[in-house]
């Protein structure tokens, strides 16, 4: 069985996936959501209200990854993630959620919004690990030439599958 | 960025016309080692509705150059930009456009 995604007719796609493979996915993803935690607002209860928070950059790299600052000028950055990171959390731990809901063994059919979810969730796990690992753009030759026995060798071939994994759904929606 | 498979993309060098002068914000993304080049072009039909033949030529230029504009208007409109890619993983930056 060819593990992956395929295009559905009507829009959507079907995932199919092995039992061991929908472990890994899961445990993954749950990791990345425990990482993004709900944003941190303020103790002003009107601030926490319209979603205020935290204006400091991250100081974990995979965060700092997953929540980049939108400018160049750390003060105009602080100001514009102050308004905006607890509103990105929230749809980055929706995504994920949603891929916890819906990742199980065998054949499924993934609505459109399903599929985009499952689109960025995927890619968010793929930023995490790539930060983790330290990644570059020569991934695949570090893999082709990296011993089994070298105590890096599992986590990369998770990242390269999780790669075939997002090519294989964005080609679907194509 | 990351190409799976054995197409590889054909390097294409034009000069930019997606900046009009009396829009004076632009959303920058920039290179990263993590997403895919399949991906990103996906991202950028999707957010901004472009052709896949722009998508791809944004893309490349990302990709051969380090970064690229990939839309321009009022600072809101690229802030609002600038979240959505966020949300999609990309690493985007709003800027005015007079900085080079």
């Amino acid at each position: 069985m060819s593990s992956g995604f395929s295009a559905r007719s009507g829009g959507g796609v079907i995932a199919e996936f092995e039992a061991a493979e929908v472990s890994i996915l899961r445990s993954l993803v749950s990791q990345v959501l425990g990482l993004v935690a709900p944003g941190e607002t303020s103790d002003d209860p009107l601030e926490r209200a319209l979603g205020i928070g935290d204006a400091r950059t991250p100081s974990d790299p995979v965060l700092a990854r997953l929540f980049p600052s939108a400018y160049q000028d750390p003060e105009e950055a602080a100001e514009f993630r102050r308004y905006t990171e607890a509103t990105l959390r929230d749809g980055k731990r929706a995504d994920a959620q949603t891929m916890l809901d819906t990742a199980e063994p065998g054949r499924r059919e993934l609505t459109p919004e399903q599929a985009q979810a499952w689109l960025r969730a995927l890619n968010d796990v793929r930023l995490a690990l790539g930060t983790k690992l330290e990644v570059t753009e020569e991934i695949h030759d570090v893999i082709a030439t990296m011993s089994e026995d070298d105590p890096r060798y599992p986590a990369y071939v998770t990242y390269d599958w999780l790669t075939f994994l997002q090519d294989s759904l964005v080609r679907a929606l194509w | 960025m990351v190409n799976v498979g054995s197409t590889a993309p054909i390097a294409v060098e034009r000069p930019s016309s997606d900046v009009r002068p009396d829009l004076p914000w632009v959303t920058i993304v920039w290179n990263d080692p993590v997403n895919l080049m399949s991906y990103v072009t996906y991202v950028f039909q999707t957010v901004f509705g472009y052709t896949r033949e722009k998508a791809e030529k944004l893309m490349l230029d990302v990709h051969h150059k380090g970064k690229a504009v990939v839309s321009s208007g009022t600072r809101e409109e690229m802030e609002r930009d600038v979240q959505i890619l966020h949300s999609y993983g990309l690493w985007a930056t709003v800027q005015p456009d007079s900085i080079k």
